[in-house]
């Protein structure tokens, strides 16, 4: 046996004993930064396929959350800044190596063309709507008339947007749970599913949701299978990625991690889908509730625990 | 040119002046450090390996904090040292989170700060404030690509290691074993 003792002299603030310099705004952005892209990806989806009149709920309705959700989180990415009076210096650069200065980029992007879906259907939700200002009325036919470019405009950052909400954390390489290149996708899916569960939560048309719960039960099957392959390579991979796995094989995050993210914000939702498209009875709000909660806790927790993990010397 | 340090861990007694010493000479924080020492003991009762690391930023050569750094505040200067620009860092985190070495901290004013190999006194011709004060003259400062600088006679015939290779950062701390 060889016993191993280290012993430092450090002990700074959010860095020592383990990192803990990213706290709840950044979870909480990814999440809702993933939840807008799912949204808006699936609202510009059914307007390209030319399904509008069928999906209103999809198409109008959800996307008022989308520009709330963006917001938010980029408030919270702000509280996060250690030094808030500089993050302007975000957008004097472009580092196209930089993670970070992309997702400031994307969302820059995400959001005006959140809005801007928005407004072109406040005269269909709203009929008494009323702009004031004839410039912006012209603006709105502008946007009405270019619709589709702007839904596929949409549909392509959505993808970014979720992707990046994982690359962000899989670009570090010093974290041997965040450095895996399949945390993209995960998070991509993920977010495309709680988009889908607040969509189909919002929905009162009885098809609509049927359609929405099919396409969530899919991306819940692709995100369970993506799991057991993040898992698969970290066991396949170097001690520090196998310490990474152990984690959540036996380790403090065990229980949150199946428990709430698998069994809770998954399996138990697939189940309840699957019996409402088979004409059972389920509350409604209860699996698009169990999907936004295993969202948010996956974030949590990827995030909470990528920050214990580390290379080992 | 490339700046790069050697630390005998043999000659180490990790008495932490160097600790000190950089606290001092940069007026690092109250509770922070810019450099540490790290006491790593193996083996089993009674036969015990120990060693002293004087360990600080590596200055890497393949630095993932200026890879992921978004407003380019994290940079290279000649010699290859790594450096944070105070008025363009954001305080976002990101080369805290990228550092294998944990070498970063967030400075009680907002921005992120390390180790600069004291830059400031290399510039004059002068040594880092760890490497002038050792007592027992076991840190070696200089330039790798001069063959007679103290770092690279200090490598010349001696066995080294570097910290976490297999990161791929390039770390540029020659620990000497």
């Amino acid at each position: 046996m060889k016993e191993e003792l280290m012993i430092s002299g450090r002990n700074i603030p959010n860095i020592d004993p383990y990192l803990t310099i990213w706290h709840w705004q950044i979870p909480l952005y990814l999440f809702l930064g993933g939840l807008a892209a799912g949204i808006l990806f699936f609202a510009g989806f059914f307007v390209v396929r030319g399904k509008e009149s069928k999906m209103q709920a999809t198409v109008k309705w959800a996307p008022i959350i989308a520009p709330i959700a963006l917001v938010l989180g980029l408030g919270a990415l702000f509280w996060d800044l250690k030094h808030k009076l500089y993050f302007w210096q975000l957008y004097t650069t472009i580092r196209l190596e930089s993670p970070m200065g992309w997702g400031a980029w994307t969302l820059m992007i995400m959001t005006p063309i959140s809005i801007l879906w928005v407004a072109s259907y406040m005269k269909e939700m709203f009929p008494r709507w009323d702009w004031k200002f004839d410039l912006l009325n012209r603006f709105e036919a502008f946007i009405i008339k270019n619709r589709i470019s702007l839904a596929w405009i949409m549909m392509i950052y959505s993808i970014i947007l979720g992707v990046y909400t994982g690359i962000l954390l899989s670009a570090f390489n010093a974290r041997p749970l965040w450095n895996t290149s399949i945390l993209g996708p995960l998070f991509l899916v993920s977010g495309f599913s709680t988009g889908l569960a607040t969509t189909i939560w919002i929905s009162k048309d009885a098809k609509e949701r049927k359609i929405l719960g099919r396409i969530d039960l899919a991306f819940i099957v692709v995100e369970l299978f993506l799991i057991i392959h993040l898992f698969m390579g970290f066991l396949a991979g170097s001690q520090a990625s196998i310490e990474a796995a152990n984690l959540f094989l036996g380790g403090t995050f065990t229980v949150s991690f199946w428990v709430y993210v698998v069994l809770l914000g998954l399996i138990f939702p697939a189940v309840l889908e699957t019996l409402e498209l088979w004409g059972y009875h389920v509350p409604k709000w209860l699996p698009p509730v169990l999907i936004l909660f295993g969202g948010l806790m996956f974030r949590f927790i990827i995030v909470e625990a990528g920050q214990i993990t580390r290379y080992i010397y | 040119m490339r700046y790069a340090m050697a630390i005998d861990t043999k000659k180490c007694v990790g008495c932490g002046d160097c600790v000190v010493a950089c606290q001092t000479e940069n007026n690092v924080p109250h509770g922070y450090c810019r450099d540490w020492v790290v006491e790593n003991v193996t083996g089993t009762y009674p036969s015990l390996d120990l060693e002293f690391r004087s360990e600080r930023c590596n200055h890497c050569d393949n630095a993932p904090c200026v890879r992921c750094c978004p407003t380019g505040a994290s940079h290279k200067v000649e010699g290859g040292v790594v450096l944070v620009t105070h008025n363009k860092c954001i305080g976002c985190g990101a080369c805290i989170e990228s550092c294998p070495y944990d070498a970063r901290y967030p400075h009680p004013e907002g921005y992120v700060d390390k180790c600069t190999f004291c830059i400031h006194r290399v510039e004059k011709g002068q040594n880092p404030s760890c490497v002038g004060v050792c007592p027992t003259r076991c840190l070696h400062f200089g330039d790798l690509n001069d063959p007679n600088s103290d770092v690279s006679l200090a490598l010349k015939d001696r066995k080294w290691k570097v910290l976490a290779p297999e990161a791929g950062t390039k770390p540029q701390l020659y620990f000497l074993t």
